[in-house]
């Protein structure tokens, strides 16, 4: 099957996602609780900024107007990034940063096994690899959030708290866009919506070993989809493009 | 056991030890040691090893806003790479008999050094492409000798340490030969670069040769294998070079190149900078410690819970 011009708005959700959280991550270097954890939350940057990376590529090339994954990721403003909410939280504690990862490398997990089978072909090669990826960063984040849940009384509080600020963040990894029901029939991508029963059994069997609750929260925030984000994008995003916008037009 | 005994054995010792240096032969662990040899190493490779972290703090001031996808990827490795290094020396130091834990504990307490070359800001991303040149160039030259130092466990991650420094350098290099031949405004910025670190640079090699309290025993044991002066002489002479196929300049008025040595001469360093740095009272000293310890302390719990965790499944 050719390249599919519509896949794009799909492509800049999945990029902008790796891209913000990646940033997030990003943000830990030099500064984690252990060396090991320097080490760990680097290289899941570089793993995630590596995957946006791909992704926003494959984006400008199948857009077509001349715009590479660098005017993507610098020369956009806040309103037409597309990640979810969840991705540009500010980093909070390690317990935050933990869970956050949680949620979201389990729902990668799912999301590259699903599109390496892609009919498109460049994004199921850029999934098969980044799945790999995804994997280890789920038994990372895991293996802590069980540390961290069945720990001491204040590492376990602290993880409650970062599940019950998060939780209402998770739903709008698995809101479907209503218009893009040809790309999911094309086998292009899928229905982010059916990941949702495997992450849930997931989360709920991780969360029992941490001995951790599941919140009871029946709203879910979203907009990040749609380009309405939280203040705090504009401030990430007023750092991270600073240099490149200074300098319009000079190579790196 | 008498105090003589001891004495006697402990010279005869010695004096194989001695012998085995000057046959060139690798210190293990486990080997008899000197005590002094000992602590001097201990020194060393915890100062390496500090500097490997504390050096992820100005380069790691960069990498939330590198200017395109690649480079903020390959400086993510490059500290990526730094903080494994810092956890490969601090492993080997502990073959010594010490703890790695009391190791960084010294250095969050202000007792142990670390690389001077860090207690300076990373002002314009200009700085980054200068540290990989010359900092991480300075560190090959050094590293490429430690790389023969006696002991084993230190040589041996000296050379795959020096592996890795060599694309930190090229990746450094390319940044500044990239601006250099950029726009003006990127010119500058990398000009103003390697006017501030150049210096700096020159002073990580340590004091003059006549001013330099460890490098005698140093170079008995095998430790180091060159002094600080040759070191820097070999460095200086690299770098020209590189400096001037970018068509940058170095901030040395009184520079000349020597015909009868084939040496590139300095001008006088200024060792007053260089021991208030170390003294503390560089321009980041209090910033980069202050950084580690609120790490450390905002990590605490963390730590708990890992060993909670293990003594309630052990």
């Amino acid at each position: 099957m050719p390249p599919h011009p519509a896949l794009v708005p799909a492509l800049l959700r999945i990029g902008d996602d790796r891209l913000v959280l990646g940033h997030r991550t990003s943000e830990w270097c030099g500064h984690a609780p252990i060396l090991e954890e320097d080490v760990a939350l680097v290289n899941i940057a570089l793993d995630l900024i590596g995957q946006a990376n791909l992704v926003l590529q494959h984006a400008g090339a199948l857009e077509g107007t001349g715009r590479d994954q660098d005017a993507l990721a610098f020369f956009r403003e806040a309103v037409e990034f597309r990640n979810a909410l969840l991705c540009e939280l500010p980093k909070g504690d390690f317990g935050v940063t933990i869970v956050r990862h949680f949620f979201h490398s389990l729902f990668s997990v799912l999301q590259w096994e699903a599109l390496s089978r892609s009919a498109d072909t460049t994004l199921a090669g850029i999934a098969a690899k980044a799945l790999k990826e995804s994997r280890y960063h789920a038994r990372h984040s895991g293996g802590w959030v069980i540390r961290l849940g069945d720990g001491t009384d204040e590492s376990h509080r602290r993880a409650q708290e970062a599940v019950d600020a998060l939780w209402s963040y998770t739903g709008e990894l698995f809101m479907q866009p209503a218009n893009e029901a040809d790309l999911v029939s094309a086998g292009l991508t899928p229905d982010v919506s059916t990941l949702e029963p495997a992450w849930r059994a997931q989360v709920d069997d991780v969360l029992r070993r941490a001995t951790l609750r599941v919140p009871e929260v029946v709203w879910m925030q979203r907009g990040g989809r749609d380009g309405r984000h939280t203040e705090h994008l504009g401030h990430m995003l007023a750092e991270m493009q600073i240099v490149a916008r200074s300098h319009p037009g000079a190579q790196w | 056991m008498t105090t003589t005994s001891t004495a006697s054995e402990d010279s005869s010792r010695l004096a194989q030890f001695e012998a085995r240096i000057a046959a060139d032969e690798s210190i293990e662990p486990k080997d008899w040691m000197p005590e002094r040899y000992r602590k001097q190493l201990i020194r060393m490779m915890a100062q390496h090893a500090h500097s490997e972290v504390v050096g992820m703090l100005p380069e790691g001031n960069w990498i939330t806003r590198a200017p395109t996808l690649r480079r903020k990827m390959v400086l993510l490795a490059k500290v990526q790479d730094e903080a494994g290094h810092g956890l490969y020396i601090y492993c080997g130091t502990e073959t010594l008999g010490v703890d790695r834990h009391d190791l960084v504990q010294e250095l969050l307490d202000g007792k142990a050094k670390y690389s001077s070359i860090f207690n300076y800001p990373t002002l314009t991303w200009a700085d980054i492409g200068a540290i990989g040149w010359l900092v991480d160039g300075a560190a090959i030259v050094n590293q490429t000798m430690l790389a023969k130092a006696s002991f084993g466990p230190y040589a041996r991650a000296m050379v795959r340490i020096c592996k890795e420094e060599n694309f930190h350098k090229r990746q450094g290099y390319e940044i500044m030969a990239t601006l250099a031949r950029g726009t003006g405004a990127q010119r500058a910025m990398a000009q103003d670069a390697l006017n501030r670190w150049w210096w700096p640079s020159l002073m990580m090699f340590g004091p003059h040769d006549k001013d330099s309290t460890n490098s005698d025993e140093l170079m008995r044991w095998g430790i180091k294998r060159k002094s600080n002066d040759e070191l820097r002489q070999r460095f200086v002479n690299m770098t020209i070079v590189q400096a001037q196929a970018i068509d940058l300049t170095v901030p040395d008025a009184d520079l000349k190149y020597n015909e009868m040595t084939g040496d590139w001469e300095t001008g006088p360093i200024d060792w007053d900078e260089f021991w208030r740095v170390v003294k503390g009272n560089g321009p980041c000293n209090k910033e980069r410690l202050d950084a580690r310890r609120k790490a450390d302390a905002d990590g605490a719990w963390v730590r708990a819970a890992a060993s909670a965790y293990v003594e309630k499944h052990a």
